[in-house]
Formats: C-alpha cells, structure tokens, sequence
C-alpha cells in the first residue's frame, strides 16, 4: 500500500519534471539555456521515474537492475551535458545577451 | 494507471524533443535534442517492460544508455574534427 502510494508519487513527479524540461526545450532561446532544460529532465525526470518504478517491483533482482540502469545515467548524462556545451564554446557559439569584456568596459 | 501517465508524459516529451531536434537553429540544438531523446527512450524501454507486466526489457536499456553516450561523444568528435581518424586534441594545437 504503501509502496503503491510512494511509486505513484514518484511516477508523477517524474511526469512532471520529463514535461517541465521538454517545455523549456522548446520555449527557451539559446543553447545555453536549453542546456539547463535538458539537465533537469535527464537527472529529476530520470531518476523519479526510476524510483518509481523500483517502488513498484519491489526487492527483486528488477530492483538491481533499476539501480544499475539509473547509476549509469547518472554518470553519463551530466558528462555528455559538460562536453556538448564545452564543444559548443570551443567551436565559438556565444551566448545570448551583453557579455562584460575589457572593450565593453573601457 | 499512473504508468500509463507516465508512459503519456515521456511520449510528449519525446515528441517536443523531435521538434527541436529539426527545428534547432545550430547543430549543437540538435545534437542536444537527440541526446536526451535517448535518454527518454531508456526510460520509455523501462516503463514499456512494467507496463506489458515483463520487466524483462531492462537489459536492453542498460544497453541504450551505453552506447547514447558513446554515440554522442563520437558525433561531438566528429563535429569538431570533421574526422573520426584523430586523436583528441583541439584543433589549434594541430599543426
């Protein structure tokens, strides 16, 4: 019971988390940001639904396999995050707005 | 009943994820936009396994996950290189 209660909790706040990301994926307009977005709906989105869903199998070996699969995302996404936006900075995408340089200053 | 509704949100997700991915201004939107559609097709490998009542399907997005990552660095590598044949330095300090 109480279990089905928690993993629908979980399940939901992921919904919403996996929804609030994509939007700002959308809506936002640079790249930078939309970096931000997908960092909250790779690890909140991700990592509630697997909690749900480890809620909902119960101490099985599903579990371990859940934890496993979710370590690993945990590992790569902010790694692949960190050198996409380092790509998109060494290949010289600026971002959006007014940026304090010594020519803007003096 | 709430899988079901999380099955709903991921499949929205992935569909706006499509959207950027072919309206993105640069290549880096896109590479973006796919990355994390990969990630939501773990996770919809996942709930698709719970939701059939086999949770079977999660070696599969064990392996997913894998090689996203590696997909993605490797498109990144190509991106900036042009070429897959070099070994990682920056483009600078090539001579």
């Amino acid at each position: 019971m109480i279990a089905s209660v928690l993993s629908n909790t979980f399940l939901l706040l992921g919904s919403l988390a996996l929804i609030i990301g994509s939007l700002g994926m959308m809506r936002f307009p640079d790249f930078y940001a939309r970096t931000h977005a997908a960092g909250v709906t790779e690890t909140a989105g991700s990592a509630f639904i697997m909690i749900g869903l480890m809620f909902a199998a119960g101490p099985t070996l599903i579990t371990l396999k859940l934890m496993v699969v979710l370590s690993l995302l945990l590992y790569t996404s902010p790694t692949a995050g960190h050198a996409l936006a380092q790509a998109a900075l060494i290949d010289g995408q600026k971002p959006l707005g007014r940026i304090e340089t010594d020519e803007s200053a003096g | 009943m709430m899988l079901a509704a999380a099955m709903a949100a991921i499949l929205v997700s992935m569909v706006l994820l499509l959207v950027r991915a072919v309206l993105g201004p640069k290549v880096y939107d896109r590479i973006l936009a796919v990355n994390i559609f990969g990630n939501k097709t773990v996770l919809f490998i996942s709930v698709l396994g719970f939701l059939n009542g086999r949770p079977d399907f999660l070696d599969v997005a064990l392996v997913y996950a894998l090689i996203n990552f590696m997909g993605m660095v490797a498109v990144l590598k190509f991106m900036h290189f042009r070429d897959l044949g070099y070994g990682l330095v920056r483009q600078d300090e090539r001579s």
